[in-house]
Protein backbone atom coordinates (compact mmCIF):
# COMPACT_ATOMS: atom_id res chain seq x y z
CA UNK A 1 0.00 0.00 0.00
CA UNK A 2 1.07 3.06 -1.10
CA UNK A 3 2.56 5.59 1.59
CA UNK A 4 -0.11 8.95 1.84
CA UNK A 5 -3.13 5.86 1.74
CA UNK A 6 -1.51 4.60 4.82
CA UNK A 7 -1.28 8.24 6.33
CA UNK A 8 -4.61 9.04 5.58
CA UNK A 9 -5.73 6.12 7.16
CA UNK A 10 -3.72 6.63 10.18
CA UNK A 11 -5.45 10.33 10.49
CA UNK A 12 -9.02 8.83 10.15
CA UNK A 13 -8.47 6.30 12.90
CA UNK A 14 -7.23 9.02 15.18
CA UNK A 15 -10.08 11.59 14.05
CA UNK A 16 -12.65 8.71 14.74
CA UNK A 17 -10.93 8.03 18.20
CA UNK A 18 -10.94 10.96 19.58
CA UNK A 19 -14.87 11.58 18.65
CA UNK A 20 -15.41 8.74 20.82
CA UNK A 21 -13.48 9.89 23.72
CA UNK A 22 -14.91 13.34 23.42
CA UNK A 23 -17.97 14.61 25.61
CA UNK A 24 -18.97 17.66 23.71
CA UNK A 25 -21.36 16.26 20.85
CA UNK A 26 -20.46 19.07 18.41
CA UNK A 27 -16.80 18.61 18.96
CA UNK A 28 -17.40 14.92 18.11
CA UNK A 29 -19.45 15.08 14.94
CA UNK A 30 -16.47 17.64 13.44
CA UNK A 31 -13.96 15.03 14.29
CA UNK A 32 -16.19 12.87 12.06
CA UNK A 33 -15.61 14.83 9.41
CA UNK A 34 -12.09 13.59 9.52
CA UNK A 35 -13.32 10.09 8.24
CA UNK A 36 -15.08 11.58 5.75
CA UNK A 37 -12.73 14.20 4.29
CA UNK A 38 -10.12 11.33 4.42
CA UNK A 39 -12.11 9.19 2.39
CA UNK A 40 -12.25 11.72 -0.53
CA UNK A 41 -8.37 12.31 -0.25
CA UNK A 42 -8.11 8.39 -0.80
CA UNK A 43 -10.28 8.26 -3.26
CA UNK A 44 -8.17 11.00 -5.49
CA UNK A 45 -5.00 9.35 -4.64
CA UNK A 46 -6.32 5.96 -6.03
CA UNK A 47 -7.24 8.09 -8.91
CA UNK A 48 -11.15 8.12 -8.44
CA UNK A 49 -12.48 11.86 -9.12
CA UNK A 50 -15.82 11.28 -9.78
CA UNK A 51 -16.23 9.59 -6.06
CA UNK A 52 -13.83 12.24 -4.75
CA UNK A 53 -16.28 14.50 -5.74
CA UNK A 54 -19.67 13.28 -4.46
CA UNK A 55 -17.65 12.10 -0.97
CA UNK A 56 -16.82 15.59 -0.38
CA UNK A 57 -20.18 17.54 -1.61
CA UNK A 58 -22.02 14.61 0.62
CA UNK A 59 -19.70 15.04 3.64
CA UNK A 60 -20.20 18.54 3.74
CA UNK A 61 -23.68 18.52 3.69
CA UNK A 62 -24.02 15.58 6.11
CA UNK A 63 -21.44 17.66 8.90
CA UNK A 64 -24.30 20.83 8.21
CA UNK A 65 -27.17 18.67 8.86
CA UNK A 66 -25.62 16.84 11.85
CA UNK A 67 -24.25 20.18 13.23
CA UNK A 68 -27.55 21.89 13.11
CA UNK A 69 -29.46 18.98 14.40
CA UNK A 70 -27.04 17.79 17.73
CA UNK A 71 -26.54 21.71 19.06
CA UNK A 72 -28.98 20.80 21.26
CA UNK A 73 -28.75 17.48 22.67
CA UNK A 74 -26.74 15.76 25.35
CA UNK A 75 -24.80 12.69 25.01
CA UNK A 76 -26.38 9.81 26.84
CA UNK A 77 -23.21 7.66 29.10
CA UNK A 78 -24.67 3.74 30.20
CA UNK A 79 -22.75 2.52 33.04
CA UNK A 80 -22.85 -0.61 34.97
CA UNK A 81 -24.28 -3.88 33.70
CA UNK A 82 -25.16 -2.78 30.30
CA UNK A 83 -22.35 -1.21 29.31
CA UNK A 84 -20.46 -4.05 30.37
CA UNK A 85 -22.83 -6.09 28.08
CA UNK A 86 -22.86 -3.64 25.41
CA UNK A 87 -19.00 -3.51 25.11
CA UNK A 88 -18.84 -7.11 25.10
CA UNK A 89 -21.03 -7.56 22.20
CA UNK A 90 -19.60 -4.66 20.29
CA UNK A 91 -16.19 -6.44 20.72
CA UNK A 92 -17.86 -10.10 19.61
CA UNK A 93 -19.51 -8.37 16.35
CA UNK A 94 -16.05 -6.89 15.40
CA UNK A 95 -14.36 -9.56 16.03
CA UNK A 96 -16.68 -12.03 13.90
CA UNK A 97 -16.43 -9.30 11.29
CA UNK A 98 -12.77 -8.68 11.11
CA UNK A 99 -12.23 -12.54 11.23
CA UNK A 100 -14.75 -13.02 7.50
CA UNK A 101 -13.21 -9.74 6.20
CA UNK A 102 -9.56 -11.31 6.90
CA UNK A 103 -10.32 -14.52 5.04
CA UNK A 104 -11.67 -12.97 2.16
CA UNK A 105 -9.55 -10.41 1.84
CA UNK A 106 -6.76 -13.02 1.33
CA UNK A 107 -8.57 -14.10 -1.46
CA UNK A 108 -9.36 -10.81 -3.29
CA UNK A 109 -6.97 -10.38 -6.66
CA UNK A 110 -4.69 -8.04 -7.14
CA UNK A 111 -5.72 -3.72 -6.99
CA UNK A 112 -6.73 -3.24 -10.69
CA UNK A 113 -7.23 -6.91 -12.40
CA UNK A 114 -10.82 -8.19 -11.64
CA UNK A 115 -12.38 -11.33 -11.51
CA UNK A 116 -15.26 -9.90 -13.92
CA UNK A 117 -14.31 -9.49 -17.41
CA UNK A 118 -17.63 -7.22 -17.46
CA UNK A 119 -15.85 -3.81 -16.64
CA UNK A 120 -13.49 -4.14 -18.96
CA UNK A 121 -16.43 -4.27 -21.89
CA UNK A 122 -17.35 -1.08 -20.28
CA UNK A 123 -14.82 0.90 -20.64
CA UNK A 124 -14.24 -0.52 -24.33
CA UNK A 125 -17.83 -0.02 -25.17
CA UNK A 126 -18.07 3.80 -23.61
CA UNK A 127 -16.51 6.14 -26.25
CA UNK A 128 -17.94 4.24 -28.90
CA UNK A 129 -21.36 3.09 -27.70
CA UNK A 130 -22.29 5.35 -25.42
CA UNK A 131 -20.55 8.56 -26.31
CA UNK A 132 -19.60 10.02 -23.34
CA UNK A 133 -16.32 10.60 -22.58
CA UNK A 134 -16.79 9.67 -18.71
CA UNK A 135 -16.85 6.60 -18.12
CA UNK A 136 -18.21 6.30 -14.65
CA UNK A 137 -21.03 8.61 -16.34
CA UNK A 138 -21.77 5.97 -19.04
CA UNK A 139 -22.15 2.96 -16.11
CA UNK A 140 -24.44 4.66 -13.87
CA UNK A 141 -26.38 6.23 -16.41
CA UNK A 142 -26.24 3.61 -19.08
CA UNK A 143 -25.09 0.36 -18.94
CA UNK A 144 -26.44 0.49 -15.32
CA UNK A 145 -28.86 2.76 -15.27
CA UNK A 146 -31.52 0.36 -13.34
CA UNK A 147 -29.33 0.71 -10.83
CA UNK A 148 -29.19 4.28 -11.06
CA UNK A 149 -33.03 4.36 -10.54
CA UNK A 150 -32.93 1.94 -7.63
CA UNK A 151 -30.52 4.85 -5.95
CA UNK A 152 -33.50 7.39 -6.72
CA UNK A 153 -36.11 5.69 -5.44
CA UNK A 154 -34.20 5.18 -2.10
CA UNK A 155 -33.18 8.60 -2.20
CA UNK A 156 -36.96 9.53 -2.57
CA UNK A 157 -38.14 7.31 0.38
CA UNK A 158 -35.73 8.58 2.79
CA UNK A 159 -36.37 12.28 1.98
CA UNK A 160 -40.59 11.52 2.24
CA UNK A 161 -39.68 9.27 5.39
CA UNK A 162 -38.00 11.79 7.06
CA UNK A 163 -40.03 14.80 6.01
CA UNK A 164 -43.04 12.14 7.82
CA UNK A 165 -41.58 11.73 10.60
CA UNK A 166 -40.51 15.65 11.07
CA UNK A 167 -43.53 16.87 9.56
CA UNK A 168 -45.77 19.45 12.30
CA UNK A 169 -49.22 18.59 11.31
CA UNK A 170 -49.67 15.16 13.30
CA UNK A 171 -48.34 16.30 16.21
CA UNK A 172 -50.44 17.13 19.13
CA UNK A 173 -51.32 20.93 19.96
CA UNK A 174 -48.43 22.87 21.38
CA UNK A 175 -51.08 24.09 23.89
CA UNK A 176 -51.98 20.13 24.96
CA UNK A 177 -48.33 18.82 25.66
CA UNK A 178 -47.67 22.18 27.39
CA UNK B 1 -31.11 26.88 18.65
CA UNK B 2 -28.82 30.01 18.32
CA UNK B 3 -28.57 30.52 15.34
CA UNK B 4 -32.14 29.80 14.23
CA UNK B 5 -33.22 33.63 14.33
CA UNK B 6 -35.01 34.91 11.40
CA UNK B 7 -32.09 37.39 11.02
CA UNK B 8 -29.21 34.87 10.43
CA UNK B 9 -25.74 35.28 11.36
CA UNK B 10 -23.51 38.46 10.92
CA UNK B 11 -22.54 41.07 8.59
CA UNK B 12 -19.47 39.46 7.36
CA UNK B 13 -21.40 36.00 6.80
CA UNK B 14 -23.77 37.52 4.55
CA UNK B 15 -21.75 39.94 2.47
CA UNK B 16 -19.69 36.66 1.78
CA UNK B 17 -22.54 34.29 1.30
CA UNK B 18 -23.81 37.57 -1.34
CA UNK B 19 -20.71 37.38 -3.05
CA UNK B 20 -19.74 33.41 -2.91
CA UNK B 21 -23.96 31.61 -3.33
CA UNK B 22 -24.10 32.33 -7.25
CA UNK B 23 -20.71 30.93 -8.02
CA UNK B 24 -21.42 27.79 -5.66
CA UNK B 25 -25.09 27.40 -7.96
CA UNK B 26 -23.38 27.72 -11.19
CA UNK B 27 -20.72 25.69 -10.32
CA UNK B 28 -23.68 22.71 -9.56
CA UNK B 29 -25.00 23.33 -12.62
CA UNK B 30 -21.88 23.51 -14.15
CA UNK B 31 -20.94 19.71 -12.81
CA UNK B 32 -24.60 18.65 -13.66
CA UNK B 33 -24.63 19.29 -17.44
CA UNK B 34 -21.10 18.46 -17.95
CA UNK B 35 -21.46 15.24 -16.13
CA UNK B 36 -20.86 12.83 -19.19
CA UNK B 37 -17.65 15.11 -20.13
CA UNK B 38 -16.04 15.67 -16.81
CA UNK B 39 -15.70 14.17 -13.24
CA UNK B 40 -19.25 14.70 -11.18
CA UNK B 41 -22.54 13.94 -12.56
CA UNK B 42 -26.24 14.45 -11.28
CA UNK B 43 -25.69 13.53 -7.72
CA UNK B 44 -22.51 15.55 -6.80
CA UNK B 45 -23.85 18.57 -8.76
CA UNK B 46 -27.68 18.05 -6.78
CA UNK B 47 -26.03 18.13 -3.54
CA UNK B 48 -24.22 21.96 -4.88
CA UNK B 49 -27.36 22.91 -5.07
CA UNK B 50 -28.91 21.87 -2.25
CA UNK B 51 -25.32 23.39 -0.29
CA UNK B 52 -25.76 26.62 -2.23
CA UNK B 53 -29.87 27.05 -0.57
CA UNK B 54 -28.53 25.74 3.02
CA UNK B 55 -26.18 28.19 2.66
CA UNK B 56 -28.54 31.14 1.71
CA UNK B 57 -30.48 29.87 4.79
CA UNK B 58 -27.34 29.67 7.37
CA UNK B 59 -26.53 32.74 6.75
CA UNK B 60 -29.50 34.98 5.89
CA UNK B 61 -32.29 33.04 7.86
CA UNK B 62 -35.36 30.84 7.81
CA UNK B 63 -37.27 33.15 5.70
CA UNK B 64 -35.24 34.73 2.95
CA UNK B 65 -34.24 31.27 1.76
CA UNK B 66 -37.89 30.27 1.60
CA UNK B 67 -38.71 33.11 -0.35
CA UNK B 68 -35.65 31.94 -2.66
CA UNK B 69 -36.66 28.34 -2.58
CA UNK B 70 -39.62 27.03 -0.31
CA UNK B 71 -39.92 23.67 1.44
CA UNK B 72 -43.45 22.40 -0.67
CA UNK B 73 -41.41 24.14 -4.01
CA UNK B 74 -38.44 21.43 -2.95
CA UNK B 75 -40.69 18.56 -2.66
CA UNK B 76 -42.24 19.44 -5.95
CA UNK B 77 -38.85 19.49 -7.81
CA UNK B 78 -37.78 16.22 -5.95
CA UNK B 79 -40.97 14.68 -7.23
CA UNK B 80 -40.38 16.32 -11.03
CA UNK B 81 -37.01 14.47 -11.20
CA UNK B 82 -37.68 11.15 -10.15
CA UNK B 83 -40.26 11.22 -12.62
CA UNK B 84 -38.53 12.96 -15.41
CA UNK B 85 -36.14 10.10 -14.67
CA UNK B 86 -38.83 7.04 -15.01
CA UNK B 87 -40.19 8.96 -17.84
CA UNK B 88 -36.46 8.71 -19.62
CA UNK B 89 -36.51 4.85 -18.83
CA UNK B 90 -39.96 3.89 -19.97
CA UNK B 91 -39.36 5.96 -23.07
CA UNK B 92 -36.17 4.04 -23.88
CA UNK B 93 -38.87 1.28 -23.19
CA UNK B 94 -40.90 2.33 -25.98
CA UNK B 95 -37.73 2.46 -28.04
CA UNK B 96 -36.71 -1.04 -27.42
CA UNK B 97 -35.34 -1.91 -24.10
CA UNK B 98 -35.81 0.11 -20.52
CA UNK B 99 -33.43 2.42 -20.17
CA UNK B 100 -31.95 1.81 -23.73
CA UNK B 101 -29.93 4.84 -24.72
CA UNK B 102 -31.85 5.75 -27.81
CA UNK B 103 -30.53 9.17 -28.64
CA UNK B 104 -27.31 9.13 -31.08
CA UNK B 105 -23.90 8.82 -29.23
CA UNK B 106 -22.28 11.89 -30.90
CA UNK B 107 -19.01 12.70 -31.39
CA UNK B 108 -17.27 11.66 -27.63
CA UNK B 109 -15.46 14.91 -26.45
CA UNK B 110 -18.27 17.33 -27.56
CA UNK B 111 -21.14 18.70 -25.26
CA UNK B 112 -23.92 17.39 -27.17
CA UNK B 113 -23.16 13.23 -26.62
CA UNK B 114 -23.77 10.76 -24.93
CA UNK B 115 -27.24 10.60 -25.68
CA UNK B 116 -29.92 10.43 -22.92
CA UNK B 117 -26.82 10.41 -20.33
CA UNK B 118 -27.52 14.58 -20.19
CA UNK B 119 -31.23 14.45 -20.01
CA UNK B 120 -30.70 11.84 -17.03
CA UNK B 121 -28.09 13.79 -15.35
CA UNK B 122 -30.17 16.84 -15.41
CA UNK B 123 -33.39 14.85 -13.68
CA UNK B 124 -31.19 13.06 -11.08
CA UNK B 125 -29.41 16.65 -10.16
CA UNK B 126 -33.17 18.09 -9.82
CA UNK B 127 -34.43 15.39 -7.76
CA UNK B 128 -31.27 15.23 -5.08
CA UNK B 129 -31.24 18.99 -4.86
CA UNK B 130 -34.80 18.96 -3.79
CA UNK B 131 -34.79 16.13 -1.76
CA UNK B 132 -31.67 17.17 0.05
CA UNK B 133 -33.19 20.39 0.92
CA UNK B 134 -36.64 19.07 2.38
CA UNK B 135 -34.80 16.55 4.16
CA UNK B 136 -32.67 19.65 5.72
CA UNK B 137 -35.66 21.64 6.33
CA UNK B 138 -37.17 19.00 7.88
CA UNK B 139 -33.89 18.06 10.05
CA UNK B 140 -33.31 21.31 11.55
CA UNK B 141 -36.58 23.10 11.94
CA UNK B 142 -39.12 20.49 11.90
CA UNK B 143 -38.51 18.80 15.71
CA UNK B 144 -40.77 20.94 18.23
CA UNK B 145 -38.41 24.32 18.16
CA UNK B 146 -39.82 27.57 18.38
CA UNK B 147 -40.07 28.69 15.10
CA UNK B 148 -42.31 25.65 14.39
CA UNK B 149 -45.54 27.01 15.04
CA UNK B 150 -46.06 29.66 12.27
CA UNK B 151 -45.68 28.14 8.61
Amino acid sequence: MNFEITLVIILIIIGSVIALELNDLLSCVISVGVAGYGLSVIFLLLGAPDLAITQIVAEILALVILIRATLERDTTRMTGVRAVMLALVAVFSIGTLLYFASISLARLPAFGSPIMKVSSEYIARTLSGVGAANAVSAIILDFRAIDTLGEVTALFTAAVAVVAIMRKSARKPREERD
Amino acid sequence: MRQNTPQGMSVIVKTVTRLTVRLIFLFGVYVILHGHLTPGGGFAGGVMLALAAVHVMLAYGRDTAMKELSFSGAQIFEGIGALAFLVIGLSGLAAGVFFKNYLAPGTPFEFLSGGTIIISNMAIGLKVMGGLFAIFVAMTFFQGGGTDDKK
